[in-house]
């Protein structure tokens, strides 16, 4: 059942009472709900890509020692919304030379191709925009917008930085596709559906029951996965397109005001994009263990659960960003076409050999992968603690677990 | 071939102990002194004793030798000495120094016998016309020190005295520890 045509029958009953399948202007009820729910979501992505910028800052900051925005509102907590305030005060200029109409466009362009995801991108088992028989192809097919938006801001900005940055976006998200599109088949192998509801209610709530476990296979292609996604969403160590050390700032460099602002609230919208579909495909999605039979308490856990769930994958990015330095242009393409395509090809190989050899899955070999799971996570604690001993930071009273500074 | 699988498994590794090295920062206290409203103490009070900061004079040990005048490099202090008719002491009728010129050289406040020119951790120099960033000492004439035979009397001039040595010590020749007391007092 959908929750958008559920909306709109029930909307048809009680206002108009008409039999929603044969009142002729049933389509404007869809319309109207269609319209309400493209709102939220579009709010949905505004509160999470505002203070994810804030966010990110903070992160980052605290990683590098140092603080990161912390005076506007309590804690900095109100930064995104003055920098958006900023942006919007801004002047929206247009090079004289710039290709117009091309260049006012670009920036909905690269928006509608993030945005165009949450059409399926699920918040619970029934809180779908629409749940696509076709979801996981329309997602890496709607995603690819992207590419024109940010070609059309680097032709039409008419400035050789802009035009290489986006040369190079443009190059490197049609080149992290095809590892991308390579680690998705493992799962839709496994499942047979290419729905995203349909791949998520075949995981389970226990992590033993994700697709991140269930064999070696998807295993690998959870890494392959989660690096050309990083590369497609332009996030460090892939930021080549803004690299602002050589191109200014990329395809954005002629960009002002609200436009500008577009873009970034493009790239962290995509921040969601990327954990939810990791959280989709890898990680049992919205299943919750069996808690309670009411319905809109199990809808906000399943909500909650995924979207915590996507949140620390954008978290895990921000990770990496302050973490990784960017890889120089020819590094970029030799990581995908010379490691990520070959890997992610056998890998799928691999896969399909298992699905033919294990149709139904092995147990054995799910609790297997999750104690690998479990153990590379103890071994990376145990790094850590290496390194805080070696730096003798207990001794000096530098432990400081308060996000608050 | 074996390069090739080196790469992949250097890339994890690294990859892997570089996150390890990065966490290993976020749970540390950041190092950041959030100047100038949120530090535990002014941050002028934390500088050391050597800081060379704004130029101060204490009149009140200053002999009016002129010995910074020219020491100065850039000309930037500007003293006046007349002698009283009546009294026949000498008096400062202007000790003037412009902070838009001073380099913070220090070579003024090496050659005061006094150490009555100094340096202070003072660096907060922000104003809105050069012509308020020079310094004037000297609102009326005062009459300039004389160093006396025997401890100061006045515990007010002590106490600035004993300091403007010490500085005097610990800032032209801190190499040479010269004993202190063969200059004054």
């Amino acid at each position: 059942l959908n929750i958008l045509q559920y909306a709109a029958d029930l909307l048809v009953r009680s206002l108009f009472k008409a039999d929603p399948a044969s009142w002729p202007y049933t389509w404007i009820a869809y319309a109207v709900v269609i319209g309400v729910a493209a709102f939220i979501a579009f709010a949905f992505v505004a509160i999470f890509a505002g203070p994810v910028s804030w966010i990110e800052r903070r992160i980052a900051g605290r990683i590098q020692s140092r603080i990161g925005p912390n005076r506007t509102g309590p804690q900095g907590i109100l930064q995104w919304l003055a920098d958006g305030i900023k942006c919007w005060l801004k002047e929206d200029l247009v090079p004289a030379s710039a290709d117009k109409p091309l260049f006012l466009a670009a920036p909905y362009l690269v928006f509608t191709g993030m945005f165009g995801a949450f059409v399926v991108l699920p918040f619970g088992a029934h809180v779908v925009a629409a749940d696509l028989n076709v979801g996981l192809l329309y997602l890496l097919a709607i995603t690819s917008l992207v590419v024109v938006g940010v070609l059309m801001a680097g032709w039409a900005s008419n400035n050789k930085w802009s035009l290489m940055g986006g040369i190079r976006a443009a190059a490197q998200i049609v080149s992290y596709e095809i590892p991308a599109g390579l680690s998705v088949m493992p799962i839709v192998l496994i499942t047979g559906t290419l729905s995203i509801q349909g791949v998520i209610a075949r995981q389970g709530w226990a992590p033993t029951d994700w697709f991140l476990f269930n064999n070696p296979f998807t295993f690998v292609a959870f890494f392959t996965f989660f690096t050309a996604a990083l590369a497609e969403g332009n996030r460090t160590p892939f930021d080549l397109p803004e690299a602002d050390t050589e191109l200014v700032a990329g395809y954005v460099t002629e960009y002002t005001g609200v436009r500008y602002l577009m873009f970034f609230f493009a790239e962290w919208g995509n921040l969601y994009v990327i954990g939810a579909l990791v959280t989709t495909l890898f990680l049992g999605g919205w299943q919750i263990p069996p808690l309670t039979s009411n319905p809109v308490l199990t809808a906000i856990l399943q909500f909650l659960t995924f979207f915590v769930k996507s949140y620390f994958w954008a978290l895990v990015a921000m990770w990496i960003r302050a973490t990784l330095p960017r890889v120089r242009v020819d590094q970029l393409m030799a990581i995908c076409w010379k490691y990520l395509v070959p890997i992610a090809f056998v890998n799928l190989l691999g896969a399909a050999a298992w699905v033919a050899l294990v149709p139904a899955g092995s147990r054995v070999v799910q609790y297997a992968m999750t104690a690998l799971g479990a153990a590379l996570i103890l071994l990376f604690m145990q790094r850590v603690a290496f390194h805080l001993r070696r730096a003798r930071v207990r001794e000096r009273g530098d432990i400081y677990l308060s996000p608050l500074v | 071939m074996s390069s090739y699988l080196r790469n992949i498994k250097d890339t994890c590794v690294t990859v892997f102990e570089g996150l390890a090295v990065t966490f290993s920062h976020f749970v540390r206290r950041p190092s950041t002194v959030q100047y100038p409203d949120r530090t535990a103490l002014r941050v002028q009070d934390t500088l050391p004793f050597r800081y060379r900061g704004i130029l101060e004079v204490d009149l009140e040990i200053c002999t009016g030798c002129l010995a910074c005048e020219r020491a100065c490099p850039i000309d930037c202090i500007v003293i006046d000495v007349t002698k009283d008719q009546e009294t026949k002491e000498m008096v400062m009728t202007r000790f003037d120094i412009d902070m838009a010129k001073c380099m913070y050289c220090g070579l003024c406040s090496e050659p005061c016998p006094t150490g009555a020119i100094h340096h202070t951790p003072e660096f907060e120099g922000a104003d809105y016309s050069l012509e308020s960033l020079v310094r004037r000492f000297v609102k009326d004439p005062v009459k300039t020190y004389k160093p006396k035979k025997g401890p100061e009397p006045d515990p007010h001039v002590a106490v600035l005295l004993e300091r403007g040595l010490r500085y005097v010590d610990e800032f032209a020749a801190p190499e040479t520890k010269k004993p202190t007391g063969t200059k004054a007092a």
